[in-house]
């Protein structure tokens, strides 16, 4: 088959998808619009599996395909076409969108099976399955814009599916408007880059990138890539435009799963590392995008530490390790930080989807506080969960261990880091093993606190074996990209199969050299061995001794306060922003518009009436008046040639 | 002769309107007049080659001699895609006033198709008094139409309406006899030919305020840009879209606003070159600010048409940014947005008559959870609002991107200002979507007496083409676009002396 | 016998004279009086000052024009006061009253 036939099936089948759903959106058949759905995506599964097997068999730096469709506006030199790019990159990435995606349809027909909006569901998550396929794919700038923000729109129907629930409808909108905020930046940094290279064509765009580095803040590539960064910071959740994804949960689990955990969010790391060379031309844009993603990564993962639902908590570790994902790119570790990408969708799908089992097992139920000892009532979901909790915690062989550790040793050692950046990141590290542990606890273990009349029941098959596929590939995924430092010891030396994969397309910053393999080790073991003791410090505290941590808490309540509320951040951006714009438009309103320019055309309005009635006055009716005025315009006429 | 029958031919339908015998059958004829007007119009896309710059079908007829006034009309690639629009738009507003208009129909039917010869009239004349007459006309059907089926205070509306347009235009009159002189004074014989006005060259002095050429720009692009309407001068746009019935919103957004964008082009910018590029600032920077102040203001209004109303201050902030800043990428763009312009917030009106028609009321507060009572009319209404954001694929983001591109390449600031418009489109329109659609059902939504029905197929019917447009002109601009890439090339490589010839001649 | 040569001294200026006094005495008439009667009674006043001074003009200036004139301006005079009569006699009869100053209905 033809690459433009696998890749005509592989965008066909999910809007395909969409609409024969949409068009039975009324429809309540789970299974049916599940069928459609999964199968829609599976399809598009298939289709990845074959291009990245054609890519396979082509020469290591010629593996791309370029399907181009047509020209989508071509005006003066501004040609942009309905154009795809497949290689390495963006051929890894649809086999973990749509790979991933289809475990999530799967697991949606069970946990949707009671909505009668299910139809309209599966049509929403295929729109959104190809909108990420065009963001993925897509060869400019401009094709990726679309499904950037194609995927924002599916978000922002998927969040607010329950619409009827006004929360909700607004967690979405706002998701809606601070990505727009981000897309806003976006689109200066494509007109950055288009007036000044003449392209948004992506390969031409990275083939131009200077080899220089540029050194000033306002030089063009460092202006175009820190707007497309603040593009990123909004799509991807981080620091200052984080403040949706945590509201984003009000939309169904598979959701969060899918959208706000595995794919979407991550779409502003994949595109940095698309445009890596130019990223790399750009030391300072690197700089902020590094500090952004080590900052986000305390930030989100102290506030992880004091919430109560299990989302939340999830949606709080999204954004913390979106952060490290981040703080690689910034430190140049472009590969590391696909990988982390990779092993994150994996890994947070996982813990989404058991959440979401959790949560379809407690009806409903979301608080943590309200579980505890689920254990016992939900054996698979707790077993594939942990398995999770370990990947995300950095358990030494588990897959968030290899790029997580890539990304410390990286921020550490790369001419781009720096040792306060791994410092943050140990911090996130450590707070990371702390409140998931906690979560664990407060979730599956300790003493039940479940209400009298829940029966917390295991999931139907159909969600079981999503959480299983996941389970086994966070366990496993992690052995891609085997570090250098750890293939050495270990038997045969595996290769680093990712970074030698992306070998032609992802750039190395310059000045890199080898590192010093007993300095690696010892950061190594530092991060673990940090990350254990605030493990078992949790289990501690929340297991054996659940007093501790209220006395603990109440002692600093103040501060625990002030973490829980998420450092007030919402209220400070509504109090210093949202409220004053609208109160600001309101003035604008009353005053401008209303009191002043109407009123302006009234005055204009009354002067012409002021000098109507008294031109009116003249004119009494009086015929003795009138023939007044003619003898006086008669007198005045003749003196006045009179005296000429 | 296609031109003056495009332009005449609602004329004699008016004529026939009034003539007609039985009332009941007026709707239907009137909207199958309107169809074959429409059909009629895509003659246009054999008989115009849109490879030449040049002025097109011309009909050129000496109407009064002593002053040169001629009859004269042309087509070119800038007028082309209004005139199609103006003709598109008649049949859906005819079929969407079908139950609104209840009162005197036949009166209603004949302003309808009276202000259609004005509009085309206005797009298609290439004589200064003939445009004049086509432009005056044409407020005189909106002002009854406003007036007679308007809202409550329909009066005050449609005088401020009136008065606003009135002002400006009588300076342009000034002004276009004021043009006529030179004329005389330049080639011997007066004229008020439009393509005799091109060939003058009116001196300009920049740092004068009181030089000629100032003053002629200034009186033209004034009256002008009350019609856009250009902030600040766009307090009567939100009035008259409130008090007008539906189909006068829909003209009045879908056409008339674009007659001012239109004479920015066919008029101002050819014929003041220098003063045009010497004051551009300020067109653009009221086009900026128009854009933000329009998004911030609607972003509060309580009435959903007023917010709409406020929506076009904005989006019309678009065009006139994009055609001050004068490049090929940023013309186009207005010239697409315009069409935009008139797709999707003339479906934003039909839509919002078409909810008024049901609750007779647009006080966003009494509304909510319409999603769940009216689905279907949900998802026109979601489609349409994500075409007026500019979401890609939808027509909007094609307008806005040249745009905005197009600003970035000129001035870089404005286009930063702008993009924030953006933003706030997207957090006005979905605020006002979310109290509408979601959340609990509002005291109109939940009245168990009143139980809202969906849309009917009459009603689908309207809003079908719209959204047929709205993924076309997303999806394939490029068809659109080559239908006015000669003109705008060639008006954009001759701005200094732009002349136009006639297709056919020597 | 009388010297007449006094009156070969009366001169156009007396004429004229003679032509304004009374056209004043006429428009005074007009701008003073309220009876509606007496105003167009003093109209014909003012018509026949023009008329002497047509004729004068017509004598020194040997020349044919002014009297022919004059009869025009009668007959239009003549005209007028039948008209000018008829409205006020029918005003009369509707409102009893030839006071001008009750007919101001025509104040803007």
């Amino acid at each position: 088959m033809d690459h433009t036939a696998i890749v005509s099936v592989l965008f066909a089948s999910p809007l395909l998808g969409f609409l024969i759903n949409g068009i039975r959106r009324n429809h309540h058949s789970a299974n049916v619009a599940g069928a459609i759905g999964s199968l829609a995506v599976f399809i598009s599964f298939v289709c990845s599996i074959l291009l990245w097997i054609d890519l396979q068999g082509m020469a290591p730096d010629a593996r791309r395909i370029h399907v181009v469709y047509g020209s989508w506006m071509a005006i003066e030199s501004l040609k942009i076409d309905f154009g795809f790019w497949i290689d390495q990159l963006s051929s890894l990435m649809i086999l973990i969108i749509t790979g991933v995606g289809f475990l999530i349809h799967l697991f949606s027909v069970g946990y949707m099976s009671h909505d009668k909006g299910v139809a309209k569901y599966f049509s929403y998550l295929n729109f959104f399955i190809f909108n990420m396929l065009v963001l993925v794919l897509g060869d400019s700038l401009v094709t990726l814009f679309v499904g950037w923000e194609g995927v924002g729109l599916a978000s922002y129907l998927l969040i607010g599916f329950w619409f009827t629930d006004g929360e909700k409808a607004a967690a979405g909108m706002k998701a809606f408007i601070v990505n727009r905020i981000g897309d806003a930046a976006f689109l200066i940094g494509m007109f950055i880059f288009f007036v000044s290279f003449g392209t948004l064509n992506i390969q031409e765009l990275n083939s131009m990138a200077p080899t220089i580095m540029e050194s000033t803040w306002f030089g063009i590539v460092t202006l175009g890539t820190l707007f497309l960064f603040g593009g990123a910071t909004g799509k991807s959740a981080q620091i200052p435009l984080y403040i949706w994804l945590p509201d984003a949960m009000a939309g169904p689990t598979p959701v969060s799963a899918l959208i706000h955990a595995a794919t979407m969010v991550t779409a502003g790391v994949y595109m940095i590392v698309r445009l890596n060379p130019l990223f790399i031309a750009a030391p300072n844009t690197m700089m902020v995008i590094a500090v952004i993603g080590a900052l986000t990564v305390v930030l989100a993962a102290s506030i992880g530490i004091a919430q109560n639902d299990i989302k939340k908590v999830l949606a709080y570790s999204t954004v913390s390790q979106l952060g490290y994902m981040f703080l690689a790119c910034g430190v140049g570790a472009f590969t590391t930080a696909f990988f982390h990408l990779m092993t994150h969708a994996f890994f947070k799908a996982l813990m989404f989807l058991g959440s979401g089992s959790v949560i379809h097992g407690m009806e409903g139920e979301q608080d943590i506080r309200k579980m505890g000892g689920l254990k016992k009532y939900l054996p698979w979901t707790h077993l594939t969960f942990m398995m999770g909790w370990l990947a995300i915690i950095g358990t030494p062989g588990f897959s968030g261990f290899f790029s997580k550790d890539e990304i410390l040793w990286m921020s550490f050692h790369s001419p781009r880091g720096h040792w306060a950046l791994w410092v943050l990141g140990v911090i996130g590290a450590t707070m990371t093993a702390f409140y998931m542990t906690r979560l664990m606890c407060l979730t599956f273990w300790g003493k039940s606190r479940v209400a009298k009349t829940l029966h917390p029941h295991e999931s139907p098959a159909t969600m079981l074996i999503p959480l299983f596929v996941l389970a086994a590939l966070s366990v496993v995924g992690g052995y891609v990209g085997i570090p250098h430092i750890i293939s050495e010891i270990l038997p045969g030396h595996p290769a680093n199969i990712l970074e030698h994969w992306f070998q032609p397309i992802i750039k190395t910053v310059p000045g890199l050299v080898a590192g010093d393999p007993a300095m690696e080790w010892g950061l190594m073991g530092a991060s673990v061995a940090l990350a254990l003791i605030s493990t078992i410090l949790a289990y501690q505290l929340y297991v054996k001794n659940p007093s501790a941590i209220e006395r603990f808490t109440q002692k600093i309540n103040p501060i625990y306060q002030l973490v829980s509320k998420k450092y007030l951040v919402d209220e400070l951006y509504f109090g210093f922003i949202v409220n004053p714009i609208v109160r600001l438009s309101e003035n604008l309103w009353a005053y401008i518009d209303v009191r002043f320019i109407d009123k302006c055309t009234y005055w204009a309005g009354d002067l012409m009436k002021g000098s109507g009635s008294f031109v009116r006055s003249l004119q009494n009716g009086n015929l003795q008046t009138y023939a007044m005025y003619i003898g006086i315009g008669l007198v005045v006429a003749l003196s006045l040639v009179m005296m000429r | 002769m296609i031109l003056s029958t495009l332009i005449f031919l609602p004329v004699l339908f008016a004529i026939v309107i009034a003539l007609w015998p039985q009332k009941s059958t007026i709707r239907p004829i009137a909207l199958g007049f309107s169809i074959a007007h429409f059909i009629f119009g895509l003659t246009l896309f054999r008989e115009f080659d849109p490879n030449i710059a040049d002025l097109q079908l011309v009909e050129k007829y000496m109407w009064m001699e002593r002053f040169g006034i001629q009859y004269f009309l042309g087509i070119d690639g800038i007028s082309f895609w209004l005139i199609q629009l103006t003709v598109f738009l008649a049949p859906l507003i005819l079929l969407a006033s079908w139950k609104s208009i209840d009162k005197n129909i036949r009166g209603f039917h004949i302003c309808f198709f009276i202000l259609q010869t004005a509009m085309l009239g206005t797009f298609l004349a290439f004589d200064a008094i003939l445009f004049y007459v086509f432009w005056e006309l044409s407020l005189i059907p909106m002002y009854f139409m406003i007036g007679i089926w308007g809202g409550a205070r329909r009066i005050y509306a449609t005088l401020k309406f009136f008065i606003f347009t009135m002002a400006g235009s009588l300076l342009m009159l000034v002004a276009i006899i004021y043009m006529m002189f030179l004329t005389q004074q330049a080639f011997g014989t007066m004229s008020s030919s439009l393509l005799d006005f091109y060939k003058l060259s009116i001196p300009f002095i920049g740092h004068e305020f009181f030089s000629m050429q100032t003053l002629l720009f200034f009186a033209f692009a004034l009256a002008f840009a009350v019609k856009v309407p250009l902030f600040p001068l766009h307090t009567w746009l939100p009035d008259a879209h409130v008090e007008a019935p539906t189909p006068g919103s829909v003209v009045l957004a879908g056409v008339m606003l674009k007659m001012g964008t239109y004479c920015y082009l066919r008029w101002v910018l050819p014929l003041f070159p220098e003063a045009t590029e010497y004051w551009a600032w300020i067109f653009i920077m009221l086009g900026v600010i128009g854009i933000i102040y329009g998004a911030l203001v609607a972003m509060v209004q309580p009435d959903i048409k007023k917010l709409v109303a406020y929506s076009s201050v904005s989006h019309m902030g678009y065009i006139i940014v994009g055609i001050f800043v004068f490049n090929h990428l940023s013309l186009q763009g207005s010239l697409y947005q315009m069409l935009n312009h008139g797709i999707s917030t003339g479906a934003l009106f039909i839509l919002i008559g078409m909810l008024y028609e049901r609750t007779h009321s647009r006080e966003i507060k009494h509304y909510g959870g319409l999603a769940s009572a009216l689905p279907i009319y949900t998802i026109f209404f979601f489609i349409v609002t994500f075409s007026s954001i500019a979401v890609p694929l939808t027509n909007g983001f094609v307008g806005e991107f040249l745009i905005l591109l197009g600003t970035y390449k000129a001035i870089p600031m404005a286009a930063i200002f702008s993009v924030t418009g953006v933003v706030l489109g997207a957090a006005y329109m979905l605020w006002m979507c979310k109290r509408v659609f979601f959340g609990e059902k509002g005291p109109l939504v939940a009245d168990a007496h009143h139980p809202l029905v969906d849309l009917n197929a009459r009603e689908i019917v309207i809003l079908v083409p719209f959204v047929i447009m709205i993924f076309i002109m997303g999806l394939f601009p490029n068809v659109f676009l080559k239908w006015s890439e000669a003109s705008v090339d060639y008006l954009i490589k001759n701005k200094a002396n732009y002349e136009l010839t006639i297709k056919g001649a020597k | 016998m009388i010297n007449a040569d006094f009156i070969v001294d009366v001169g156009i200026s007396h004429y004229l004279i003679l032509s304004a006094i009374l056209f004043s005495l006429g428009m005074i008439g007009v701008l003073l009086r309220k009876n509606a009667i007496v105003m167009l009674m003093s109209i014909e006043l003012m018509l026949n000052a023009v008329n002497l001074s047509f004729i004068t003009f017509s004598k020194y200036n040997s020349h044919i024009d002014g009297q022919i004139m004059v009869f025009f301006v009668m007959t239009i005079a003549a005209a007028e006061a039948a008209v000018g009569l008829a409205l006020i006699v029918s005003i009369f009869k509707r409102y009893k009253e030839v006071n001008i100053r009750f007919f101001e209905h025509l104040k803007g």
